[in-house]
C-alpha cells in the first residue's frame, strides 16, 4: 500500500552536493569564486613551498649578503633571481614569503583546530546537558574570554623562555603559539555550538532518542552534533583569520616566532626599519599578502554564513 | 457590478528549481456584504490567493497574468502609492498567528493609532477614541487598559481579537482573514468566528476566509471555492457544496472527516497526496487519484489525462470535471438551479 | 449524527485484555519559572528573600490506561495533556505522584532501570516536520533503534526488520537512502510511526500525531493507527484537541482543564450526555458541517495562567454553574451514571 511512488532514482551523496544550494550560490557569485581560487592557490603555494621557492632562506649557504635590499622587479635597479627582491641580509623575498605564510597557515589552522575541539565539546555538554555543567562551563569561557590573548601569549613566552631559554622556545615556538591562540578563542566555538544545541534538544528528533533509550553521550555526538556543523563552519573561517592575525600581531611586537622561522609577521616586522631608508618592499610586500590572505578568508566566510542561513534551506 | 472581480488570475513564482505556477486560471467574484470561503489544502494556493488580492506577492513571485478589480479599478496594474491607499484601508487583512502580527515592543494604542494615522489626518486623541470604539464593538473587557498594554500580557484569543479590530479600524470594505482560528483553541475558534460573523453582518462587511476547516466554512460563509494544486476547482453555495458536493475531490475531503464515518470503522481516505506546485500532472490535477477518472471499460479516461476541465454549472455550483460535465450534458443526473434558503 | 456504535478493544494476545497497563496516580508537576538561584533572590523590606514562581502544569491527575484500549485525552492548550505524555514516557520527571506501568513504579527509575521498558513504551510525537533526524538517512533512521536494543542481531535479521516494518506501514523500501526533508508531512509521520513499531512495543502514547497534517493525509495515518492497533495489539494513550477524532477513534476520553482532570467516560457516553460543564462547552463549540451558524455555549472570561492558579475548582471562573463551594473546594473525581466527573454541581444533583 504504496501512497505515493518517487518516480526520480535515489540520488548519490556526490549528486546531492553537486545539485546543493551551496553550489548553486557559488556558481552565481564571482566574488565567492576568485576568494576562493585565490585562497587555494595561496594555501598550495605555501604547502610546496619547499618545490616552489627560488631557494631556501634558512640555509645560509644560499644567502649572498652582497645581494641585499635588491628592489623588486619592476624597479631599477633589480636583478632577475630575485623576483620580489631581498631583505636586509641578502635572502630572496619570494621564498621568504612562501615559507612564512607556511609558518602562518599552520599556525592558524592548528589553533583553529585546538579551538574547535575544545570549544565544540564544552558546547555540546554545556548546551545539552544544562543546570550546573552549563553554568560552570560559560563561567569557565567568560574567565577565559577576560583575559587578552596578547597578555597571556607574552607572560607564556616570558615565562619559557626564562625557564627553558631562548633556543627551546624557538625549537617548539609553533605549538606554543598554537596552544596559545587555540585555548584563549575555544569559547567563541562553545558559545555558538551551546545556542545550537538549545535549539536543536527542544525539537522532537532528541525527544525520539531518548525514548528509544540512548544514552547521552550518544544522543550528543550522533544526533545532535550533526545538526551543529552550519554554525561551525562558518565561525571557521573567521576564526582561522583571527588566529593568522593573532599570530602576526605577535610576530610583530616579537613575541611570537622568531627570527630563524620567520612568519608573515615577524617578516614584517623585521622590514619594519628599512622603510626609512628606501626599501620599502622589504616590510610592504609581506604585509600585502598578509593582508590579501586575511581577505579572501574573510570575504569566504561572509559569503559562507549567507548561503547557510537557515532560513534559506527550508525542509 | 461586484465589490472585487478576479478573473483568471495567474501567479508564478521563478524559483532555481524552475517556474511554479502557484494560481492557475482562478476566477471569483465577491459582492458588498458577501461572506466567500476558500477551502483547499496545504500547498492549493488558497494563501497565494489571498495574498494576491492585496498585491503583497513579492519576489520570486509575480503576477503572471489575469486581473483584479476592485470597486472596478485595475489592482495589478496600480502603482505602489496608490495601492497603499487600498491597503489597510479599503481592504483589510488579518493573519493567522496574533502573535507574529503584532508587534510586540509598542502597545496596544501605539499600534492602532500608528495604523489610522497611516491613512487619515488625525490627531492621536481622535485616533484613541476611534480605537477604544474598535476595542468595544470586539467585545474587548476593560478597552481603556488595554491600549496601554503589550502583546505579551494578553492571551491568544485576546489577541485575535485585537487583530480584527485594527483590520476593522478604518471600515473597510473586505476583510481577508488567512486561517485566523488555526493557531487557537476550539473554545476561543467559536467565539472569534462567531463575533466575525456578527461583525460583518453588522457593517455589512464583505469576507474572504481562508480555510481548512469545512465546518467553520460552514457556520459562517455563504459562497465557497475549493482550491486543488492552483486552481479553483469547485464554487457554488456553501450549503450546496457540503450537503451536495460534485467534484471528487470535495467529495473525498467531506468523507475523509471523521464526523463522516462510523464510530470505529475505517476513515474513507484519498489515496495518494495533493502534488507539489513543481510537478503538477497534465491534464485534471486530481486524476492520479480520482476513481472516476476511467471509461466505463476500466480504461483510463483521456480527457481526464490531457485536458484541462473547464467550468460546468450543475444546480448552483460550476465545477472542473470531466465526469460531472458528462452527467450535465447527458442530463441523467443535471440539476436545477434551486432557491437557496439563507438562514435568517 | 451517524449512528454511534461502542469500539470493543481487539483481543489481545496475551489473557490480560482489559486489565490496568499504565496506573498514574496524584501526578503533579510545577516548572519553576525563576531562572537559578541568583535570580531568585529580591530585597524585600530590607531583607534578602527568595522568590520562586511555578507554571503549575499538573495538579493531581489520576488516569488508568486498560490494556488494549484507545485512551484519548483531550483539552485546550495550556490543560497540561502534552506534559502527562511526556512524563509517562520518562521524557520529564513527575513532581509528585506515582506512574506505574504493567504494576511497576517507573517514574523514579534511573535511565539504566528504564531501559527495559524502552522496548515496550514508545512514543508519536506531533511535528513531522521535526520528529526525524534531518542528517541521517531513513535507513539509519529505523535501523539505530534495532541495533540498540538486539545487539545480538546480525545485519541481515535487522535489515528485514526493517523492510518488513516499513511495508507495514506503506513505505516503499527505496526510500530507505533518502533524508527526512525529501518527503512530504504525512510521509514522514509514516517513518515516525514505523520508527516506533520497528522495537514492537505493547503501548504508544501519541501526542498530537496528526494535528500538523492535511485533513485528507489525517485520514490516512489515523487509518494507518488503527491497523497497526489491531495488528500488533497496541494499546493507545492518544493526545488531542480534536473532539472528532475522539470520537471515531477512541474507546474512552478523558477531559482536562488547567492540570485537572474533569470528566473520565466512554467515548459514547461522553458524546452523549457529557456531565461536566467545560466538557459541555467543549463539545458545543466543535464547527460541525450541519451548523449555518456558529452556536455554542459561551463562557465567561479568558483561561487562567497557570502560573496563578484558581482556588478550588480550576473552572469555577468560567463556569455558569459555579457556586460558593466551587470557589473554595477542589472537587473529587466521582462516578455519576457511567462516567466520573470532578464537579460539584454533579454531586450536588444540581447539574
Amino acid at each position: 500500500m504504496t501512497t505515493t511512488t518517487q518516480a526520480s532514482p535515489v540520488p548519490s551523496r556526490w549528486a546531492r552536493f553537486r545539485d546543493s544550494y551551496l553550489v548553486y550560490s557559488f556558481k552565481r557569485d564571482l566574488v565567492a569564486q576568485v576568494c576562493l581560487a585565490t585562497f587555494v592557490a595561496m594555501v598550495l603555494a605555501a604547502v610546496l613551498a619547499p618545490w616552489l621557492a627560488p631557494m631556501n632562506p634558512y640555509d645560509l649557504a644560499q644567502i649572498d649578503i652582497m645581494a641585499s635590499e635588491l628592489p623588486p622587479f619592476w624597479i631599477d635597479g633589480s636583478d632577475p633571481t630575485y623576483v620580489l627582491g631581498t631583505d636586509a641580509q641578502g635572502r630572496d623575498l619570494l621564498s621568504t614569503i612562501l615559507y612564512g605564510a607556511r609558518v602562518s597557515l599552520i599556525i592558524g589552522f592548528g589553533a583553529v583546530i585546538l579551538q574547535a575541539m575544545l570549544g565544540v565539546t564544552f558546547g555540546l555538554l554545556a548546551g545539552y546537558l544544562g543546570g550546573r555543567v552549563d553554568a560552570f562551563l560559560m563561567r569557565l569561557a567568560d574567565i577565559q574570554l577576560s583575559f587578552s590573548t596578547l597578555m597571556v601569549a607574552i607572560i607564556v613566552g616570558a615565562v619559557i623562555k626564562a625557564s627553558f631559554g631562548g633556543a627551546i622556545y624557538s625549537e617548539y615556538a609553533v605549538i606554543i603559539l598554537v596552544l596559545i591562540i587555540g585555548l584563549a578563542e575555544w569559547p567563541q566555538y562553545a558559545r555558538t555550538v551551546r545556542a545550537s544545541v538549545l535549539a536543536e534538544r527542544s525539537k522532537e528528533y532528541v525527544d525520539a532518542a531518548r525514548v528509544m533509550g540512548f544514552r547521552a553521550k550518544r544522543i550528543m555526538f550522533r544526533h545532535i552534533l550533526p545538526n551543529t556543523l552550519s554554525p561551525i563552519f562558518v565561525i571557521s573561517t573567521v576564526q582561522i583569520a583571527n588566529a593568522i592575525i593573532s599570530e602576526a600581531a605577535l610576530s610583530f611586537l616579537g613575541l611570537g616566532m622568531p627570527e630563524t622561522q620567520p612568519s608573515l609577521g615577524s617578516l614584517i616586522k623585521s622590514g619594519f626599519d628599512y622603510l626609512q631608508s628606501g626599501s620599502w618592499w622589504i616590510t610592504l610586500i609581506p604585509g600585502a599578502v598578509l593582508v590579501v590572505l586575511v581577505l579572501v578568508i574573510n570575504l569566504l566566510g561572509d559569503w559562507l554564513r549567507d548561503v547557510m542561513n537557515p532560513r534559506l534551506y527550508k525542509g | 457590478m461586484a465589490l472585487l472581480e478576479v478573473s483568471n488570475l495567474d501567479v508564478r513564482f521563478a524559483l532555481r528549481q524552475g517556474e511554479v505556477k502557484a494560481l492557475r486560471d482562478v476566477s471569483f467574484t465577491l459582492d458588498r456584504g458577501e461572506r466567500l470561503g476558500i477551502v483547499g489544502e496545504s500547498g492549493a494556493g488558497k494563501s497565494v490567493a489571498a495574498f494576491t488580492i492585496l498585491n503583497l506577492i513579492a519576489r520570486p513571485g509575480y503576477i503572471a497574468g489575469g486581473s483584479i478589480r476592485f470597486d472596478d479599478r485595475e489592482l495589478t496594474t496600480m502603482k505602489p502609492r496608490q495601492l497603499q491607499q487600498i491597503r489597510g484601508n479599503k481592504i483589510s487583512m488579518i493573519f493567522q498567528d496574533p502573535m507574529m502580527t503584532l508587534n510586540p515592543v509598542l502597545t496596544i494604542g501605539e499600534q492602532m493609532v500608528e495604523c489610522l494615522k497611516a491613512h487619515r489626518r488625525i490627531r492621536t486623541r481622535a485616533a484613541r477614541e476611534i480605537a477604544l470604539n474598535k476595542l468595544r464593538q470586539v467585545h474587548i473587557p476593560s478597552p481603556e487598559k488595554r491600549l496601554d498594554q503589550y502583546p505579551h500580557e494578553l492571551s491568544g484569543g485576546m489577541r485575535q481579537r485585537i487583530i480584527i479590530a485594527i483590520a476593522l479600524l478604518l471600515d473597510p470594505d473586505i476583510i481577508v482573514a488567512d486561517e485566523p482560528t488555526t493557531a487557537l483553541d476550539v473554545t476561543i475558534q467559536a467565539e472569534i468566528m462567531s463575533l466575525l460573523l456578527e461583525l460583518c453582518e453588522k457593517h455589512n462587511v464583505a469576507l474572504v476566509l481562508i480555510t481548512h476547516d469545512l465546518g467553520v466554512v460552514s457556520q459562517v460563509t455563504q459562497r465557497t471555492l475549493v482550491m486543488y494544486a492552483g486552481r479553483v476547482i469547485e464554487q457554488g453555495p456553501t450549503r450546496e457544496i457540503i450537503n451536495d458536493a460534485q467534484h471528487p475531490y470535495t467529495q473525498g475531503l467531506i468523507n475523509a472527516l471523521p464526523q463522516m464515518a462510523t464510530p470505529g470503522s475505517r476513515l474513507n481516505q484519498i489515496p495518494g497526496a495533493m502534488p507539489t506546485l513543481a510537478k503538477i500532472p497534465p491534464g485534471c490535477a486530481f486524476h492520479p487519484r480520482c476513481s472516476f477518472a476511467f471509461n466505463d471499460d476500466g480504461s483510463p479516461r483521456r480527457d481526464c489525462r490531457e485536458v484541462i476541465p473547464g467550468f460546468v454549472r450543475s444546480g448552483n455550483c460550476d465545477v472542473a470535471c470531466h465526469m460531472v460535465r458528462d452527467l450535465v450534458e447527458n442530463d441523467s443526473d443535471a440539476r436545477d438551479p434551486v432557491e437557496i434558503q439563507e438562514a435568517p | 449524527m451517524t449512528q454511534v456504535k461502542a469500539r470493543s478493544a481487539p483481543q489481545a494476545a496475551s489473557a490480560q485484555a482489559g486489565d490496568t497497563l499504565v496506573e498514574i496516580r496524584n501526578l503533579e508537576k510545577h516548572f519553576p519559572l525563576s531562572g537559578d538561584f541568583l535570580e531568585q533572590l529580591r530585597f524585600k523590606g530590607g531583607k534578602l528573600v527568595r522568590r520562586q514562581e511555578f507554571v503549575h502544569a499538573i495538579n493531581g491527575v489520576d488516569i488508568d490506561v486498560r490494556r488494549g484500549e484507545s485512551l484519548c485525552v483531550v483539552g485546550e492548550s495550556g490543560c497540561g495533556k502534552s506534559t502527562v505524555a511526556r512524563m509517562v514516557m520518562g521524557l520529564l520527571r513527575p513532581s509528585g505522584g506515582e506512574i506505574r506501568y504493567d504494576g511497576e513504579r517507573i517514574d523514579h527509575l534511573s535511565p539504566r532501570q528504564l531501559l527495559p521498558y524502552r522496548r515496550r513504551m514508545q512514543m508519536i510525537f506531533q511535528n513531522p516536520y521535526a520528529s526525524l533526524n534531518p542528517r541521517m538517512t531513513i535507513q539509519q533512521t529505523l535501523e539505530e533503534p534495532l541495533r540498540f536494543h538486539h545487539p545480538d542481531w546480525k545485519t541481515p535479521q535487522i535489515r528485514d526488520k526493517v523492510a518488513e516494518v516499513m511495508d507495514s506501514v506503506g513505505i516503499d523500501p527505496e526510500w530507505g537512502r533518502r533524508f527526512g526533508h525529501e518527503f512530504s508531512g504525512g510521509q514522514r509521520q509514516r517513518i515516525a510511526i514505523a520508527r516506533a513499531l520497528a522495537v514492537d512495543p505493547e503501548f504508544i502514547v501519541a501526542d498530537e500525531p496528526i494535528s500538523a497534517l492535511d485533513v485528507s493525509i489525517q485520514a490516512q495515518v489515523l487509518n494507518l493507527l488503527m491497523d497497526a492497533q489491531e495488528t500488533h495489539h497496541l494499546t493507545y494513550l492518544f493526545i488531542t484537541h480534536d473532539l472528532a477524532v475522539v470520537e471515531h477513534f477512541g474507546t474512552r476520553v478523558v477531559v482536562m482543564y488547567l492540570g485537572r482532570v474533569c470528566e473520565v467516560a466512554e467515548t459514547r457516553t461522553l458524546f452523549s450526555t457529557p456531565r461536566h460543564p467545560y466538557t459541555q462547552a467543549l463539545l458545543s463549540a466543535i464547527p460541525r458541517l450541519e451548523d449555518d451558524r456558529p452556536d455554542y455555549i459561551r463562557l465567561s472570561g479568558e483561561v487562567p495562567t497557570p502560573v496563578n492558579l484558581p482556588s478550588g475548582c480550576v473552572f469555577h471562573g468560567r463556569c455558569p454553574h459555579a457556586n460558593e463551594r466551587c470557589r473554595r473546594e477542589v472537587p473529587e473525581l466521582i462516578a455519576a451514571e457511567g462516567t466520573r466527573v470532578a464537579c460539584h454541581g454533579v454531586e450536588e444533583g444540581r447539574l
